[in-house]
């Protein structure tokens, strides 16, 4: 079996033509074996490009014991019908959806074979977002409730539409792509650095720090640059800074959607020290403009992290007063445990990934599984809850802020002399695939590209945690009243810009 | 009970007491100055920025498309430097090119602001906020501006669920194909005298994603524009001091 595919690590750049080519059927066969009740392994991406009048099809399945990523492919005809892998793995659904909509190939068997974000390339130009098909209630005794794209509060566009019975939400199912720009395209039109990297910060200006170090280790793996400890410290801090700064903001917005206002108010303002400390470092409150190919932009020096260590005494004394305090108001609880409930089962079938993976017992985290940057040199051990509920999404936030601290600590007790390469002097390697992942505050980011034979970037595909963990709300809120889904859906806080690209 | 007093008490007053006066930390980027006796490689210069922004004869950024990553600040320091001035909202579009050797602030043309904004606006402002694929960092700001230290609140400037409730609608993202509709509905269902303002670089020009086939901004042409909010994302400070400018009427 071993010619069947190959494997690679984080960031190492392979030959294209290494990449085992296998007829339908056998490539079925093995993407199946390799993922199917294997607890460990779980599709990272899977994706089609045009070929010689054909569509390649890639796929990616990381083994986190192995801590190596699978890779194979096939070739299919456009408007050409396929057995659906989805039968068998639900996890590829989403995926089967995407080369569907994007080339008009149709899996067979496969239950919910709808668009997914309506790009602007798409193959039938026919399908528009506003005739989405919807699953239709048809019994008198049940009610549809439609929501979006736009929104009551401050926050991204998306349709959800609920099928209801009384206050009890039955179904949900959400339609998005309204936020479609054309991300992936434009990768591959901009030819400067600058101009990649600035889209790269734009994917999902929450996860800035992310997609921005994906597509940085992309580069230097595609160009051999050899970067040093002061870059895997910068960015791993700057990671670890994020994933505090949101936590805290999602806790803050968990606590407004129970109506408990201090809690809203306090977490509220515990971001800005945060956030405002990036600006002290970076001159922006998001952290774009820090991370670049070769590096990053703005020195960390000792006076910087004297001044965080300060920060982070005072904002964790709050934090740790506030966080107890909502931990153990029996009103705040109530409202937490056991709402939105996604079983272990459920999310290991669909593929989650990151903080909706860790919260129902299904361990997985790539700063663990196949550890970049700082992680390397450490033993990361993700925190991991039970239930599945909001209450464990809200406990898994407090936790990591922990877990965070400790790391930053210890990180600023030895800050490397700050050092960047100059990356404008490198090209990349030729006809070469090269997969990069890096785990955010949301969940693991996957950037892949694949270059022509001048070095130049024929496919970029770009996958955001939230394009697995949508399913997992749409579970959530099953049997939930639908008074519960504002924080139901808080509690994941997933991308919508990261997810229609 | 007595734990949450605790609690508010330990945190004591948050607001920023003045927020048209308030520094920013560190590094802010805001209003650029460009230094006019300074000569440099203008094609490397204009070649750094990734959204175009930077013209030439004179050497001019132009704030509505300018993604404030800074590259060109930190390549010619001589030349180009970020200043802390975080008032750069206007309602004029040509005051958000900053040339060579200008140091004035970027200001509010209040002459051609409708004199019903300030009649009818002055003391309660509602907006509804679209966001049309922008990557959710505006968003942010927008609602750190209403967190208990900028609480943009106290100026009567709220954010409200429906169009209907609204005197105007507030848009960032570059505008998709995909939300054009929507935004045009929104738009028709509040009712009139309304006001259109533009947060972010990516609404008002499109930034990194102007030549995106995916965009739709034929909505921007047809409709006037009432405030441009720069910034990528905006700072709360940013579009608090901009929106208040609007709708404030001058005191004595």
């Amino acid at each position: 079996m071993t010619n069947k595919f190959i494997s690679v690590k984080n960031n190492e750049p392979v030959p294209v033509k290494t990449i085992p080519e296998l007829t339908y059927k056998e490539f079925t066969d093995i993407c199946t074996s390799l993922v199917k009740d294997k607890i460990h392994c779980h599709i990272v991406n899977y994706f089609g490009y045009r070929e010689n009048n054909n569509i390649k099809l890639i796929c990616c399945i990381a083994d986190d014991q192995e801590q190596s990523i699978n890779v194979l492919s096939t070739n299919v005809e456009t408007d050409a019908s396929y057995p659906s892998l989805t039968i068998d793995v639900p996890a590829f659904d989403k995926f089967e959806r995407e080369v569907y909509e994007n080339f008009g190939v149709k899996f067979e068997g496969h239950p919910w074979l709808k668009p997914v974000r309506y790009p602007f390339n798409r193959a039938n130009k026919q399908q528009t977002i506003e005739n989405y098909p919807f699953l239709k209630g048809s019994s008198e005794e049940l009610h549809e409730v439609g929501v979006g794209p736009i929104h009551a509060g401050v926050i991204e566009p998306g349709h959800f539409r609920f099928i209801c019975h009384g206050e009890q939400i039955l179904h949900l199912e959400i339609q998005l792509g309204y936020q479609h720009r054309g991300v992936e395209q434009l990768m591959l039109q901009k030819q400067s650095l600058n101009e990649r990297i600035t889209i790269a910060e734009s994917i999902a200006g929450d996860s800035a720090v992310e997609h921005a170090t994906a597509f940085a280790q992309l580069w230097e793996s595609l160009c051999n640059i050899e970067t040093d400890k002061s870059t895997a410290f910068g960015r791993s801090l700057a990671q670890e800074i994020e994933r505090i700064a949101i936590h805290t903001g999602d806790m803050s917005a968990i606590c407004t959607d129970i109506a408990y206002q201090l809690g809203s108010a306090v977490f509220g303002r515990l971001r800005t020290p945060m956030v405002n400390f990036f600006q002290e470092w970076c001159g922006n409150r998001l952290c774009k403009g820090l991370i670049r190919v070769g590096g990053f932009n703005y020195p960390f020096t000792e006076a910087l992290g004297k001044r965080f260590l300060e920060i982070l005494t005072i904002y964790e004394r709050d934090f740790e007063e506030m966080a107890t305090q909502l931990f153990k108001l029996p009103s705040a609880l109530g409202r937490l445990e056991r709402t939105g409930v996604v079983e272990n089962d459920q999310i290991y079938q669909i593929g989650a990934v990151g903080m909706a993976a860790r919260m129902s017992n299904l361990k997985r985290d790539i700063r663990m599984s196949h550890p970049y940057a700082n992680y390397k040199n450490m033993n990361h051990q993700p925190v991991v809850k039970r239930h599945g509920d909001v209450y464990s999404r809200t406990q898994i936030r407090k936790e990591e802020i922990r877990q965070s601290i400790g790391y930053i600590r210890n990180w600023i007790n030895n800050i490397p002399e700050f050092k960047k390469v100059d990356a404008s002097n490198y090209t990349a390697q030729a006809d070469t695939f090269v997969i990069s992942l890096t785990e955010g505050w949301r969940g693991e980011v996957c950037h892949c590209a694949i270059t022509d034979n001048k070095g130049m970037l024929k496919v970029y595909k770009i996958k955001d945690p939230s394009f697995h963990n949508w399913k997992a709300l749409e579970l959530a809120v099953r049997n939930n009243e639908i008074s519960d889904f504002p924080i139901c859906n808080k509690s994941f806080n997933l991308s919508y810009c990261g997810h229609d690209l | 009970m007595l734990e949450n007093i605790k609690i508010l008490w330990h945190n004591g007053k948050q607001y920023i007491p003045d927020v048209t006066t308030a520094k920013v930390p560190g590094i802010f980027k805001g209003r650029p100055v460009i230094a006019s006796n300074i000569k440099v490689d203008e094609d490397k210069l204009t070649a750094l920025c990734p959204v175009k922004a930077i013209g030439l004869n004179p050497v001019s950024i132009d704030l509505g498309k300018c993604v404030f990553c800074g590259e060109c600040a930190l390549a010619f320091p001589q030349k180009i430097r970020f200043t802390t001035d975080y008032k750069i909202a206007t309602n004029v579009r040509e005051r958000l090119i900053v040339k060579e050797g200008d140091e004035n602030p970027v200001t509010l043309d209040q002459s051609i602001i409708r004199k019903e904004i300030k009649q009818l606006f002055s003391g309660s402002f509602k907006l509804r906020q679209v966001s049309a694929a922008g990557d959710n960092s505006c968003e942010w700001e927008l609602n750190a501006s209403n967190n208990v230290q900028f609480d943009i609140s106290r100026f009567g400037i709220d954010f409200v669920a429906s169009p209907r409730h609204a005197d105007g609608i507030l848009i960032t993202g570059p505008i998709s194909a995909n939300m054009a509709e929507p935004l045009e509905r929104c738009y028709n269902a509040t009712p009139d005298p309304k006001v259109i303002i533009l947060a972010g670089t990516d609404a008002i020009s499109g930034g990194i994603y102007a030549d995106s086939p995916a965009l739709e901004r034929s909505f921007l042409e047809k409709y006037p524009i009432d405030l441009y909010i720069p910034g990528n994302p905006a700072h709360p400070l940013t579009i608090i001091n901009g929106i208040v400018d609007l709708i404030r009427k001058k005191k004595g």
